[in-house]
């Protein structure tokens, strides 16, 4: 068992080097027992599952992932939604239990305003000092190249 | 008898003596590129020209001695020598010859020791062609690439030697990881690190030259080549990693926006800045000051990749204190390298004034468009990325930043620039009309939203991205190709043929990006999945084919074993194709791992995968139909493609090879 331990550990290492995900262990995502027989209810569960992250995997929607753990999860969310729950209550009943680090979707609330709005501002900056730049070389006057210039220009251009 | 033994035991006393020289031609390859820093560097600054010349010998001396270490472990790897702990850990002697080989790379130390051996490479390339570059800088550039060299292999040597031996070593290794033991994989290594290394070129070339005070045309056309040629690797790299999660992971995704891959993908968008920008300081002598802040961000990013993959610590902050060490040593390389060429940048960048004058609407002013959209992705794809990390140590909030999130906050940026590229791509330099530019465009551009409208009025659902996805990829192939069109202007077809190679590299590699955009749009949008469970002789149909499970066997591979599904593919009563998914598992490292049966097609894949045998009988099974996917790669093989058209132009071979025009012009003295 610790063996084993450490030929899963080892794998994740690798895999991490690699830039791939965790190996798949026993199952294959979704299994056609977890399917419901409701296709309206099915295709719900599978988008809520793709925001819904496997707890021991990196960074991999419980929907992808072949961890047992991501099974449960699914069951879970199916569990809830044929019990008659809403998207947003399902969702609440799983973050309840295990925390804001399963959704895959960051929450805009709090303390991740500067995560979400990092592009935008990043941008208006970008296009205001871009814009400044514009300005200034549509205004300056052409200079000319020094003589030492001129003359390493034309040694490289001639070759 | 004892000849026998005393000719094995002379065998083990070679092999061990190979790989002994391989460690200390490591350890001398260190104290060679300490060498290579000091000495060229003092040289530059007090023009001593034998002190400069020292570089070129040095950078050669590095790349030989690193290529023999990288030998000796290779060597070590195939004749199964399990005195090293490397090998033990990552082969096994049963495996095929060629994922001996791929597993010198297949792991931490072994790859360390590729990416040391690809920075030598590039060292030792810049001393071949960069005859043409004055004395002074091209002795700061090797300096450079000799220092970032000095930097890795003391992290080689000190966090993790390859070279460790095992005090009672067994009689057979634990194998290599299954998942890495496949053609696509064990090449998306090299690849990848031939683009992150290949960008400390331009890095060295920024660095020597804040230190010279001077950035010219000329350090334009010097530094882009060098970094195209990193971005066509990095683009293939990228590429075969993708395709290799696409067939082997078991659901056909192929790209997860996970920390380790975000990693590549942030050099290559800041890469993709910087070719556009080097562009505008070889012809217009202009944005020097931000082309150098690419180039210096463009290789921190491959550190910080570096740094992401090797520490564990954006996967798991805990991961950290497990091997705390290594994380440490490659944060202080990143921070030594980065903040002191920031430094000297800040110090600096003053002196580097622009020439050229352009009005607000130019060539120029779109490639600074083109700048700003390409940063901020990067940017979107780092904050996304490190996230996690800061908000668990700073605002003790532990979440994840996963593929909703990037699909939502980097997109847009995307559809800009694909938007706009067009236009920028055929703004004539200095001043532009616009009228004149979108006159030629308005056929691509009408193309584009029948497309749009064409394909809405189709698919069957609502989704926009199928859509808008072919839109802008219509946009952008159709635009490439007005591109070449203008460029013919009143002159005959043939004048096509004579085109400078750059003008195609430019088409093809725009037009690439559009192939790619239209793939990944046509597989997100309008894929169609079946799961279920099948037994022998039964069939399914889905999307208009019939897919039939004509039998399940179990098969002994050469270290695994498998269990084959035989599947009939047919549309209409024509048989199309059989496809074999299989189920293997390695037996020696314990891991099962999932082979898809994929029928490639030019508009579409069916793709079928054998899962686990059921309680009531039959097999688990998966099949997808996946329209466009080939596109993705495709697209990706066409930007690459377009890069090398670039790099082949005669500018940059003149440039390169100038040495040998002098070597002719100048009779021997």
């Amino acid at each position: 068992m610790k063996d084993l331990l450490r030929q899963m550990g080892r794998a994740a290492v690798l895999a991490i080097l690699l830039g791939m995900t965790l190996a798949p262990q026993s199952a294959l995502a979704v299994q056609p027992d977890e399917i419901l027989d409701d296709p309206v209810l099915e295709q719900r569960a599978r988008d809520l599952s793709k925001g819904l992250r496997c707890l021991v995997c990196r960074n991999e929607n419980i929907d992808d992932s072949n961890a047992e753990l991501a099974r449960d999860l699914r069951l879970l969310v199916r569990e809830r939604l044929v019990a008659g729950d809403t998207d947003d209550e399902a969702i609440d009943f799983i973050t309840d239990r295990y925390g804001e680090y399963v959704l895959l979707n960051p929450r805009t609330g709090g303390s991740n305003w500067v995560l979400w709005a990092a592009g935008p501002v990043m941008l208006i900056t970008g296009l205001g000092i871009g814009l400044i730049y514009l300005r200034r070389r549509s205004r300056a006057t052409e200079t000319a190249l020094s003589q030492d210039e001129e003359a390493r220009l034309k040694e490289i251009l001639d070759r | 008898m004892r000849e026998v033994v005393g000719a094995a035991r002379g065998q083990a006393y070679n092999r061990g003596m190979v790989t002994e020289l391989g460690h200390f031609a490591l350890i001398l390859a260190l104290f060679v590129a300490l060498i290579q820093t000091i000495v060229p560097l003092v040289g530059a600054h007090k023009r001593w020209p034998g002190w400069m010349a020292v570089a070129e010998p040095a950078a050669n001396a590095q790349f030989l001695l690193v290529a023999f270490s990288f030998a000796a472990l290779t060597h070590a790897f195939v004749t199964s020598d399990f005195t090293l702990r490397l090998v033990v850990e990552n082969s096994h002697s049963l495996k095929p010859m060629l994922y001996k080989v791929t597993g010198v790379w297949g792991n931490h130390e072994g790859s360390m020791l590729l990416w040391i051996l690809i920075l030598a490479l590039f060292g030792a390339s810049a001393a071949w062609f960069g005859g043409a570059l004055p004395p002074a800088l091209r002795a700061r550039v090797l300096a450079v690439q000799g220092g970032i060299g000095l930097a890795f292999l003391a992290f080689l040597l000190f966090t993790s030697n390859p070279f460790l031996r095992m005090a009672m070593p067994p009689l057979d290794g634990r194998d290599l990881n299954p998942l890495l033991q496949d053609p696509g994989l064990a090449f998306h290594p090299p690849f990848l690190y031939l683009g992150y290394v290949g960008l400390s070129m331009a890095f060295s070339f920024a660095v020597a030259a804040l230190i010279e005070g001077r950035v010219d045309a000329a350090w334009g056309r010097w530094v882009r080549p060098w970094t195209l040629a990193a971005w066509i690797f990095l683009t293939i790299g990228i590429a075969l990693g993708s395709w290799w999660a696409y067939y082997e992971l078991g659901w056909g995704g192929f790209w997860f926006w996970d920390p380790v891959e975000n990693a590549s993908f942030m050099p290559w968008l800041i890469a993709a800045a910087l070719l556009h920008s080097a562009i505008v300081v070889e012809k217009r002598e202009s944005l020097k000051s931000w082309t150098i802040l690419l180039a210096i961000v463009a290789f921190g990013f491959s550190l910080i990749g570096a740094f992401i993959t090797r520490s564990g610590i954006i996967t798991s902050v805990h991961a950290f204190a497990t091997d705390p060490e290594r994380g440490v040593f490659l944060l202080a390389i990143t921070a030594l390298f980065m903040g002191g060429a920031l430094t000297l940048f800040a110090a600096r960048a003053e002196v580097l004034s622009s020439k050229g004058v352009f009005a607000m609407l130019s060539r120029e002013s779109l490639l600074v468009l083109n700048n700003i959209l390409l940063a901020v992705a990067a940017f979107v794809v780092f904050v996304g990325t490190i996230w996690p990390l800061v908000s668990e140590l700073l605002f003790d909030r532990k979440l994840s930043v996963g593929e909703p999130f990037f699909n939502l906050a980097f997109t847009p940026f995307f559809v800009a620039l694909g938007a706009a590229l067009p236009i920028g791509a055929m703004m004539p330099w200095k001043r532009a009309k616009a009228g004149r530019v979108l006159r030629k465009l308005l056929p691509a551009a009408v193309l584009a939203i029948a497309v749009l409208a064409l394909v809405y009025a189709l698919q069957t659902g609502r989704s926009a991205l199928g859509p808008v996805g072919l839109m802008l990829a219509t946009w952008l192939v159709v635009g490439a190709l007005t591109d070449l069109w203008a460029r013919k202007g009143n002159s005959p077809l043939s004048r096509l043929l004579r085109l400078q190679r750059s003008d195609y590299g430019r088409v093809i590699a725009h037009a690439g990006l559009g192939v790619t955009i239209a793939g990944i749009a046509g597989l997100l949008a309008w894929q169609s999945e079946d799961i279920r469970v099948m037994q022998e002789g039964e069939s399914l149909t889905l999307a208009g084919y019939d897919i039939t499970l004509q039998s399940v066997e179990r098969v002994q591979g050469p270290n695994y074993i498998s269990t084959t599904g035989q599947v009939l593919l047919s549309r209409n009563g024509q048989n199309i194709a059989t496809l074999t998914p299989e189920k293997r598992f390695y037996p020696v490292a314990r891991m099962p791992t999932t082979e898809a049966g994929i029928d490639n097609g030019f508009l579409r894949d069916v793709y079928v995968v054998i899962g686990d045998p059921q309680d009531g009988g039959g097999w688990a099974f998966r099949s997808y139909v996946k329209p466009l996917a080939n596109w993705i790669w495709g697209g990706a093989i066409l930007m690459a493609l377009g890069g090398a058209f670039s790099l082949s132009d005669r500018r940059y071979r003149v440039a390169a090879g100038a040495r040998k025009t002098n070597v002719q012009g100048v009779p021997a003295e």
